[in-house]
């Protein structure tokens, strides 16, 4: 995995509908490959994905195979006070690469 | 006689948005991260086109809207890689590109003008050149291939500083031999579909081959992220791709014949505002 990239709004109006985007470098190396040598390249990719508000958590996915390179994720969430929005990416190797980012409300 | 069959060929087109077009490009308005961009262009005068388009124009909706947020455009992903390697050290001078420059903003006015004459080594550069010379005698590194993922990540990043300008390469002075080589291989019909680019990206811009929109070949959006291959690709790979589409052998990237291509697509651009890193299909 990257460096995380996640695009939120600074601030926001309480109750305000905000889209937030995140896009995460990976491979994402779906396990149905073969190498060269004709050897099945191992599967290699982000398996689940949550953004969680404040310690309660907005929305989580899973992700399986036939997720492209890259995954960008997108949706949207209403605030109600001010708080930090943290994300997480858990690779299939068990690395956990996580980020957040604060929302100010006014 | 080419205006007019083009008018026949798009007369519906034409008639169904009530704008009489040469051919059909949309008029979409590019705004990237609140700044506009021109996607078209008055021709220089005796050039073969009358009006520039960028290739955003002949794209999807959805394929266009991606290039309007810097977030969205995948091609961000692989100019961060150009960030890192920037300032990365490598080679056995100990040095990294920050170590000479040491803001990459200093580029800012670099992308429009390549191809162009080097003087000190008499011959035609385009910007893999400049930055292979670095690795090599100021770093000690090794060359990176011409259309390789290390090179396009460092042409992104340094072809996004110039993001807005127009493209002004010189067609004059000692360039002025190797455009019209350009020309010549613009013009000439090749591989077994007996094809030259002309056929496709002057005499047909605006109309579909098969599934796919025409149009006008220009280079100012290059490096660029095609969706086909997930990756950001040079100009070279790019001519390449066409002259295999058109069941040619075609020339090496990097080589003499391609950088005289480079030149004379480039000059017909002139004028056309840089889009690197752009976003086609």
């Amino acid at each position: 995995m990257g460096k995380p990239r996640v695009k939120v709004p600074k601030s926001a109006g309480a109750g305000d509908t905000i889209t937030i985007k995140t896009l995460m470098k990976h491979k994402m190396e779906s396990g149905q490959r073969k190498d060269k040598d004709g050897n099945k390249i191992p599967r290699k990719i982000i398996n689940f994905f949550s953004a969680t508000f404040n310690g309660e958590e907005v929305m989580s996915v899973n992700l399986h195979g036939a997720v492209s390179t890259n995954p960008f994720i997108q949706f949207d969430m209403t605030v109600p006070t001010t708080g930090d929005l943290a994300f997480k990416w858990v690779d299939d190797d068990g690395t956990v690469t996580e980020t957040s980012k604060t929302i100010k409300v006014s | 006689m080419k205006k007019l069959l083009s008018t026949v060929a798009c007369g519906i087109v034409a008639m169904t948005f009530g704008q009489a077009a040469f051919a059909d490009p949309d008029n979409n308005n590019l705004t990237v991260e609140g700044m506009a961009i021109s996607t078209d262009a008055k021709a220089m005068a005796g050039g073969p086109l009358d009006q520039l388009f960028s290739g955003w124009r002949f794209r999807a909706s959805e394929t266009q809207s991606l290039q309007m947020d810097d977030f969205d455009n995948p091609s961000f992903v692989f100019v961060e890689d150009g960030e890192a390697l920037y300032d990365k050290v490598d080679g056995s001078e100990g040095k990294a590109c920050s170590s000479c420059h040491e803001d990459v903003a200093e580029f800012k006015d670099l992308r429009p003008t390549l191809p162009r004459w080097n003087e000190a080594k008499g011959k035609l550069y385009s910007m893999e050149q400049y930055i292979n010379d670095c690795r090599v005698d100021r770093m000690g590194a090794e060359k990176w291939k011409w259309t390789g993922t290390n090179m396009t990540a460092m042409t992104s990043l340094i072809s996004l500083q110039s993001r807005g300008m127009p493209i002004s390469v010189a067609t004059d002075g000692p360039v002025a031999d190797i455009l019209s080589k350009g020309k010549e291989i613009y013009y000439t019909r090749v591989g077994q579909l007996d094809m030259s680019c002309a056929n496709c990206h002057e005499d047909n811009f605006g109309n579909m081959i098969r599934a796919d929109h025409l149009s006008q070949g220009q280079t100012n959006g290059f490096p660029t992220y095609r969706l086909k291959n997930a990756k950001m690709n040079s100009i070279h790979a790019r001519f390449k791709g066409c002259m295999k589409n058109i069941r040619a052998k075609p020339f090496k990237p990097g080589g003499a014949e391609f950088q005289a291509l480079e030149l004379y697509v480039a000059s017909r651009g002139n004028g056309l505002a840089v889009e690197s890193p752009s976003v086609r299909n």
